[in-house]
């Protein structure tokens, strides 16, 4: 191998890495929103799914990447209204509320797709105007949601740290009752949070379908709504680590693909399942420890109830 | 009615307020002079907070109209009584822990979507108000790093930051040492010189005598008196908060000291962060004696209660009950704690003294549940527990007196006497009292120290732990006091007053 043969390889490493992190780093942002506003996400992953679904099957009816878009982020926002009102307005357990989100994602992409296209919970593949396109460089996937997920994190970062609503937000999350008591809604506040979520999953789940893929097919997602969450708490609730997580485990991924087949000098061939369970293990291992106490937002996973 | 014709800053009338079965509020007619400092003194579940926190706007009452300078308001929330010039500095403090003082001060008050010029501000008017009403803190400092008294200082500033004419403080000594809480005075003083009224709750009669210019009485949700402060004295409130007439004086004879029942030597706890919680405590406690531990909360009381009752092992030293000796290496139990003949009635009586969803009876034998005549062949003797229960009720005159009902049915002093009755029917030779009257009456108090005098007098040696200085003074035949976790002071409680005491909790030796 040549000098020119490894520094292309590592480009290319780093290019597939930046993809694959896309939906992971869109996620992370809008669950580091909710958390931080003190609702817990664990329904990332059925409102990606969700805004898959639909953005695909938009793309595809329509023949429009744009519309599709859209429809991911309408349907991701539906699934973040749910949430919000079992958490924010019937003070619902947040943990249980984001199960059954993910499981009626994952339900119910599969029988709208068999009964909408009859294709087994896949959507027809698209094609031209259906899928977002490179924008400057066309062998390397930059489309335009890439260059999003890399402005979403110095602007939530800047929302969260420099803007009234962030220092609200921040606020909320750790005690509401301070919140209330100067005279500041803690359900809008909340509602907020969880919408912008919804936004940034509907964005990622969009990604899914219509930009790196060019079809939806049933559970797509395969635990990145997880992993994404893993992220936020690896980068203890900050954009930055979490961005840096989110990379890590987007180039891992990429490893993993990589290594398929290789037989590494002295160890022989790694199994193909060790690398791509690895960000699990390193969460379970670095959380327990190893990065040291992650503090979540002292009031996330508490419904606000005012009179006792 | 009232005495008092003046200009009034607050009209109440006719408020009503009912949470469930429980009437907090009822028919409220209050006036507040203006520029003035106005005392509300109640017993627990009076009403005082449900009261103010109407004021304040964030229950809304069921029933009445509020006027703020003659003008009828309808309190949406918070928003509009802090629109209207009302401030309250709570209880709890409402302050987020991991925020700067700045922060926390332009929360909800940020002058503009963006941080940057409201934090510039704020930090201008903050150096203001500092210097004007010596309130000087930090203004970068996290809240998590402040003492007590300097989070109280950022709750006021709070409040004046917004421009409030009008401060409400809800129990604002219940934190504080007595050198902190004259401080508070000092500067409530100075705020009344700028004509900013005053409402102060409080259940402490000396606080009112000191500061206050006129006094309401609340009993059972009503208002059941006004008076000019200077008109009456603790013993009339007192008998007004309680309905009957109370002896605020213990009497007690001077102790009969017998041997020492338990005994610390350099007794010391690291906890599992590495942090020293307790610091070479050395304690001796004989029979026939009551030995108050002061100390403001937080350093090292509920570590050295749970080390004394065998809920956690002591790291270091060496502690001698009634002749069993426990170190790190030879841990006891509460278990074997309860055999050797010491009984505990923990701080925390609803998470540790009773299970609150049991029902009194089940709670009145907690940690003797597996003794007889209680139990049986591993079965519980329902008949044997409900008359033990009753037995108790009687003696130690809980109300309701209803074994069956549950435990969180009682109120705090009812609850607290139960937990009482239980330790104490062991006739135990030692006696730990976490925190004996907090959330407890005034009627219920004089009871419990009448009773833990009567068991100190039967030969009981009593350790009892409490931030309330007036308890530690009329119950104590010694004082130590507690700061960071060492006892920096032990004296007869003869040579004690609040001056000394205070000094010492502030880690100061006198």
């Amino acid at each position: 191998m040549s000098i020119d043969d490894v520094a292309s390889l590592i480009l290319l490493t780093l290019a597939a890495t930046l993809r694959v992190a896309t939906p992971l780093v869109l996620a992370a942002m809008g669950g580091l929103f909710s958390e931080k506003s003190g609702i817990i996400d664990v329904g990332l992953e059925g409102k990606m799914l969700m805004a898959a679904f639909f953005a695909a099957a938009t793309a595809a009816v329509t023949d429009s990447a744009w519309l599709g878009l859209l429809a991911g982020i309408v349907a991701a926002e539906a699934l973040a209204l749910l949430h919000g009102f079992a958490c924010i307005t019937w003070r619902g357990n947040q943990v249980v509320s984001g199960v059954a989100i993910n499981i009626l994602a994952a339900g119910l992409t599969v029988v709208l797709g068999t009964a909408w296209f009859n294709r087994g919970g896949q959507t027809p593949a698209l094609e031209g105007a259906g899928r977002l396109r490179p924008l400057f460089l066309p062998g390397a996937g930059d489309n335009i949601l890439v260059y999003v997920a890399l402005l979403s994190v110095p602007l939530t970062w800047w929302i969260i740290e420099r803007t009234r609503f962030g220092l609200r937000l921040r606020a909320v999350g750790e005690m509401p009752l301070a919140v209330d008591t100067a005279g500041i809604s803690v359900p809008w506040l909340r509602y907020r949070a969880v919408l912008l979520c919804g936004l940034f999953s509907g964005l990622a789940g969009a990604y899914l379908s219509i930009a790196e893929n060019a079809e939806f097919s049933r559970d797509m997602t395969a635990g990145q709504g997880f992993i994404a969450l893993a992220a936020i708490i690896f980068g203890k609730w900050r954009p930055f680590p979490a961005f840096g997580a989110c990379l890590l485990f987007g180039l891992l991924d990429e490893v993993a693909i990589r290594l398929q087949g290789v037989r590494v000098p002295g160890v022989g061939e790694v199994p193909v399942q060790l690398i791509q369970a690895l960000p699990y293990l390193l969460t379970v291992f670095l959380l327990a420890g190893l990065i040291g106490r992650a503090v979540a937002p002292k009031a996330a996973g508490v419904a606000y109830e005012k009179e006792r | 009615m009232s005495p008092i014709s003046t200009v009034r800053a607050i009209e109440l009338s006719g408020i009503d307020k009912s949470f469930g079965n429980v009437h907090a509020v009822r028919g409220v007619e209050l006036a507040i002079e203006k520029g003035a400092i106005t005392g509300i003194v109640g017993e627990n579940g009076a009403g005082k907070s449900t009261l103010m926190s109407i004021l304040y706007g964030l229950y809304r009452p069921d029933a009445g109209e509020i006027r703020v300078d003659g003008r009828r308001v309808e309190m949406e929330g918070p928003h509009e009584a802090i629109a209207r010039g009302i401030g309250m500095v709570h209880q709890h403090f409402m302050l987020v822990d991991t925020f700067t003082v700045l922060e926390n001060v332009v929360l909800g008050a940020e002058g503009g979507p963006l941080l940057a010029g409201g934090l510039a501000a704020a930090r201008v008017e903050l150096a203001r108000l500092g210097r004007e009403f010596g309130l000087a803190v930090d203004p970068d400092a996290r809240v998590a790093d402040l003492s007590v008294g300097e989070q109280q200082r950022v709750e006021i500033l709070k409040v004046l930051y917004r421009g409030a004419r009008i401060l409400i403080l809800d129990e604002p000594s219940a934190v504080l040492t007595p050198q902190e809480t004259d401080q508070l005075f000092r500067i409530l003083g100075a705020l009344k010189e700028r004509g900013v009224t005053i409402i102060l709750i409080t259940h402490k009669l000396r606080e009112i005598l000191a500061v206050t210019d006129q006094v309401c009485v609340m009993r059972q949700g009503r208002i059941v008196a006004e008076r000019r402060t200077a008109e009456t004295t603790a013993e009339e409130l007192a008998e007004l908060m309680v309905g009957r007439k109370v002896r605020l004086d213990l009497a007690k004879a001077p102790p009969q000291r017998g041997p020492v029942l338990l005994s610390a030597e350099h007794l010391g706890l690291v906890d599992r962060r590495g942090t020293r919680r307790l610091d070479d405590i050395n304690l001796a406690l004989r029979g026939g004696e009551i030995v108050g531990v002061a100390g403001v909360s937080g350093n090292g009381q509920t570590e050295l209660l749970q080390v004394l009752s065998g809920i956690r092992a002591p790291t270091g030293g060496r502690l001698v009950v009634c002749g069993r000796e426990i170190d790190a290496a030879r841990p006891a139990d509460p278990g074997e704690m309860r055999d050797l003949g010491l009984a505990h009635v923990p701080e925390d009586r609803l998470r540790q003294g009773l299970v609150a969803a049991f029902r009194a009876a089940e709670s009145s034998i907690l940690g003797y549940q597996k003794d007889p005549p209680f139990c049986r062949h591993y079965l519980i003797d329902g008949p044997a527990v409900t008359a033990h229960c009753a037995q108790l009720m009687e003696r130690f005159d809980v109300r309701p007196r209803e074994p069956a009902l549950r435990s969180s049915g009682f109120s705090g002093g009812n609850q607290q006497k139960l937990v009482l009755a239980r330790e104490m029917a062991q006739q135990p030779s030692v006696l730990l009292v976490g925190q004996p009257t907090r959330g407890v009456d005034i009627g219920a108090i004089e009871f419990i120290h009448r009773e833990l005098v009567k068991r100190r007098d039967a030969g009981c040696a009593i350790l009892v732990v409490s931030v309330e200085l007036e308890e530690i003074l009329s119950l104590s035949d010694r004082i130590v006091v507690m700061f960071g976790g060492r006892i920096v002071g032990d004296l007869p409680a003869a040579n004690a007053d609040e001056r000394t005491l205070g000094l010492m909790m502030a880690g100061e030796h006198a």
